[in-house]
């Protein structure tokens, strides 16, 4: 635990001196809701119906550029072997890189939704209790498996292409999810998206528990 | 096993030809192409059978780390997707005349499409990772992490509209495979289908051991060579 915490610690300051990621995050995540509304090109009657997909794909494809960045840093005078090294058990490395991603993934968050409910014109304020509720559900779950194979792919030799052709398809049960329990919050509440909240709830807990047992046999050496 | 399965593959994948296009009376509404049915069920059973075979080689190569699991695991995922690829192939063709559309986002063809891309991302991760032990630990991680996502996939995708037919596990007024020449020839194919995916991945996992061997052997003599010189 206090190995997690310091691990955290590491992360959350390594990025605070740089703010590397959360430079490109911030950008890439402006650019790629412009993106994909301006492609859709909706009349202001459609546009709210688009957010909960813009603001989700766009959230997924930063956070996959975000999480690998941190990996990849990572790999630059063997940061990793260190880790490795120091008498720490890997649960606890994956614990506290899981919980830098979900900090990191957080200010992706908060760039992407209220640009995407601004664009398109819907009004997050008066559900916004429900929505940080599912974001934060959609975060976690995303978090748990990009740091799994953020660490797995960074140690290929196809690393740059490898973690979004393995992850994307791992993810779609979590965007199907989230992008329903969104709609419903916009539509009127959390209640009528019991089915997707349960999706994600067992997405975060089953890949988060997989992800503790399973990360010791990516990093071993 | 190599002795045994080409001949028992040869009479049932001919067995289940004849029933097919012979025996199986016509269906009522969809006519000829409903035939392909045979086919493509059985496809996505062996298909499914093999994902699972992946994730049961995965943990026993994590486990114990015996190589025959890992190729195991690499066998079964190819035929795993080849088998996947003739449900996605054969599926539009039926669709087509029926639904009118090749493809649509049904629950069922969502989780067949999104189970594809996993195993092809797992034999990507195989073919561009690199060569060495670490890999293989790898993609058991993958092989693992993706058959626990399938159970979240399937509730997931019944979040989306679907039109698909059930006709195994619904079977009301008149649906279904009423005609029991019907059954014999699903089963049938089912079973050709299968011993066809055994027989190549007993295959498959043979090449794989003797590439190994060919590896361990250029290694030995370049390693004699350089004594030699």
């Amino acid at each position: 635990m206090r190995g997690a915490l310091a691990i955290l610690a590491k992360d959350l300051r390594i990025e605070w001196r740089t703010r590397e990621s959360l430079a490109s995050v911030f950008v890439l995540g402006v650019l790629l809701v412009i993106v994909l509304a301006v492609a859709h090109d909706p009349t202001s009657e459609a546009a709210p119906a688009l957010v909960p997909a813009v603001m989700w794909v766009s959230f997924v494809f930063t956070g996959i550029v975000g999480i690998q960045r941190g990996f990849l840093l990572e790999r630059e005078n063997d940061c990793l072997a260190g880790l490795l090294s120091a008498p720490l058990d890997p649960a606890d490395i994956y614990a506290g890189k899981l919980a830098a991603n979900v900090v990191l993934l957080a200010v992706t968050q908060a760039v992407v939704v209220p640009l995407a409910g601004i664009f398109l014109h819907a009004d997050l304020w008066p559900v916004l209790p429900g929505l940080l509720v599912v974001l934060l559900l959609g975060n976690v779950g995303f978090a748990a498996l990009a740091t799994l194979f953020g660490a797995l792919a960074a140690r290929t030799r196809a690393r740059e292409t490898l973690m979004p052709v393995l992850l994307l398809p791992l993810l779609v049960p979590l965007l199907i999810g989230a992008v329903q329990a969104t709609q419903a919050v916009l539509a009127g509440g959390l209640g009528a998206a019991r089915e997707a909240v349960a999706v994600l709830i067992a997405f975060d807990v089953i890949f988060a528990v997989a992800g503790w047992l399973l990360f010791a046999y990516v990093v071993r050496d | 096993m190599r002795r045994v399965l080409p001949p028992l593959v040869c009479v049932s994948m001919l067995a289940a030809l004849w029933l097919v296009f012979m025996a199986v009376p016509t269906e009522r509404e969809m006519g000829i192409v409903q035939r392909i049915f045979y086919f493509h069920v059985a496809s996505a059973w062996v298909a499914f059978l093999g994902f699972f075979l992946v994730a049961g080689a995965s943990v026993v190569y994590l486990w114990n780390g015996t190589r025959a699991a890992d190729r195991l695991a690499e066998a079964a995922a190819e035929v795993g997707v080849l088998f996947c690829t003739l449900v996605l192939i054969t599926g539009p063709i039926w669709a087509r005349p029926v639904w009118g559309v090749w493809w649509t986002w049904d629950p069922r063809l969502t989780m067949t499409v999104i189970l594809w891309a996993i195993y092809a991302s797992y034999l990507m991760l195989r073919a561009f990772g690199g060569e060495d032990e670490a890999v293989r630990r790898y993609a058991a991680v993958l092989g693992i992490v993706g058959v626990l996502d399938i159970p979240l996939i399937r509730v997931s995708v019944r979040l989306l509209r679907g039109i698909h037919p059930s006709v195994i596990t619904r079977n009301e007024g008149g649906s279904g495979l009423v005609d029991p020449w019907m059954r014999a020839g699903l089963g049938v194919s089912s079973l050709a289908l299968l011993l066809l995916a055994a027989w190549l991945i007993a295959l498959r996992t043979r090449t794989a051991r003797l590439a190994e061997e060919v590896v361990a052997l250029r290694r030995e003599a370049l390693a004699r060579g350089g004594e030699a010189a």
